[in-house]
């Protein structure tokens, strides 16, 4: 088999079944903000299948730690210390190296340091609520963080977020582009969501909680949760064993 | 042997929600954190081409502004080639991220007019994403001042009725020596963008 790859390998056709359509009157946000048209789908263009390339040089090292990446020197951020952790993977269960992943969120009392967050709880000094890392070799990612809380917003007469981390995830293909939230096992506002609640089918809603990693947690340290993170994968490529990227 | 079927689901997306200045843009949501934020310059000052800038607002089904969306641009450099795997220019990313003005929903970037990628017209690649945005929102700028090849763009002609091409083309609103061209993206409505699966 000397068959030469092409230069950008097309993607597996976008799940959308597993994806939240557009208009979720249930998040009534969604209401005046959800295109109405289908949308059209394009064959393979260079566009969509390359993408914008990040390098340890584009970030610093300490942003993937939240505790500390806006602490004064010696303080911490307030709240329950935890590890997220997971892999970013394709849909062929290939892992994305080198891949950008920033995320943001919430402090532990459930505010966000904003100009237009103007909820009650208290920011936090030591807190600034976002961070940034690529993925090593393997996929894998980690942030150091806190905690966040659950906080109320405008959806409802008493609506309440569960509590979740904001993930936005590159991959290599633009096509790839990923924004999504991650939210904690045991949480009861889960269920209750209309944000959650906007993707129809309940395995990937699932798949969006993480899930407590005992192995990870540092003993008398930090408690460690666990994140996978599937973009679409590339179809019927002859380089089986090349990582996804290369 | 060649995959076929997926070994696993993408995962579903969720919206950027309002506060996403904080993850993407945190100089804007009111704080300083990083030493570089990244996005800000989308050709850098090696490239070559002309320069030009774009500028827009994202309205909603109400004609209202959409005060909090942030939008990606991915483009090829003036050569039709994209910081990928080609060669480009020195420091030329060819991506970067904008966010609306939060009291009037206006945004805006510079940037280097694209080259034309095989068939296809010159165009940049947008990705729109806001509260009440479930998933983000791929779409494409052309150039109202590249008649013949907007004519014969692939893309461009897969858009039924033709009059929904119309949403697509930036119109150029300076004639000086920086082009300036205005892009507004309708998420509802009689002319509502066109919105592509990529």
């Amino acid at each position: 088999m000397t068959a030469k790859a092409p230069p950008h390998p097309p993607l597996y056709p976008r799940d959308w079944s597993r994806q939240p359509p557009a208009l979720t009157p249930g998040y009534r946000t969604t209401r005046a903000r959800s295109p109405r048209r289908r949308l059209i789908r394009l064959p393979d263009t260079p566009g969509a299948l390359t993408g914008p390339l990040f390098s340890p040089e584009d970030i610093g090292v300490d942003d993937w730690d939240l505790l500390t990446n806006f602490a004064a020197p010696g303080q911490s951020a307030i709240g329950p210390r935890m590890i997220v952790h997971g892999r970013v993977l394709d849909e062929n269960a290939r892992p994305v190296p080198g891949t950008l992943i920033e995320c943001w969120q919430a402090n532990a009392g459930g505010r966000y340091r904003h100009k237009a967050d103007t909820y009650l709880a208290a920011i936090d000094p030591n807190f600034g609520g976002c961070g940034r890392t690529l993925t090593d070799q393997d996929g894998r990612y980690q942030f150091r963080t806190v905690r966040p809380g659950p906080y109320p917003w405008p959806n409802g007469p008493n609506t309440w977020r569960p509590a979740h981390i904001h993930f936005s995830v590159f991959g290599h293909s633009f096509a790839q582009r990923l924004i999504t939230q991650c939210y904690f096992e045991g949480d009861p506002f889960i269920p209750l969501c209309a944000i959650v609640g906007a993707i129809p089918d309940p395995g990937a809603a699932e798949a969006l909680t993480a899930l407590l990693d005992l192995d990870a947690t540092i003993p008398h340290d930090t408690v460690a949760y666990r994140f996978d993170i599937i973009l679409r994968g590339r179809r019927a490529t002859c380089f089986e064993n090349r990582p996804e990227g290369t | 042997m060649e995959p076929q079927t997926k070994a696993m689901p993408e995962t579903a997306s969720q919206t950027a929600g309002p506060y996403v200045h904080i993850g993407l843009a945190p100089t804007a949501a009111g704080f300083g954190i990083y030493d570089t934020e990244i996005g800000k310059d989308i050709a850098g000052p090696m490239a070559g081409g002309e320069r030009i800038r774009v500028e827009g607002v994202v309205r909603d089904g109400n004609g209202e502004p959409v005060r909090d969306v942030l939008i990606e641009v991915w483009q090829p450099n003036a050569d039709g080639k994209f910081a990928h795997t080609d060669k480009v220019e020195q420091g030329f990313r060819g991506w970067g991220r904008v966010i609306s003005d939060f009291d009037t929903g206006e945004w805006g970037f510079a940037t280097i007019r694209p080259g034309a990628v095989g068939q296809g017209a010159p165009h940049l690649c947008l990705w729109v994403v806001a509260r009440g945005i479930n998933i983000g929102l791929h779409t494409r700028v052309y150039f109202d001042d590249l008649v013949e090849a907007n004519a014969t763009d692939p893309v461009l002609n897969m858009i039924d009725p033709p009059a929904h091409r119309q949403t697509l083309i930036a119109r150029r609103t300076e004639q000086g020596s920086q082009p300036v061209y205005r892009f507004d993206i309708r998420l509802q409505g009689d002319s509502e963008t066109v919105f592509f699966d990529i």
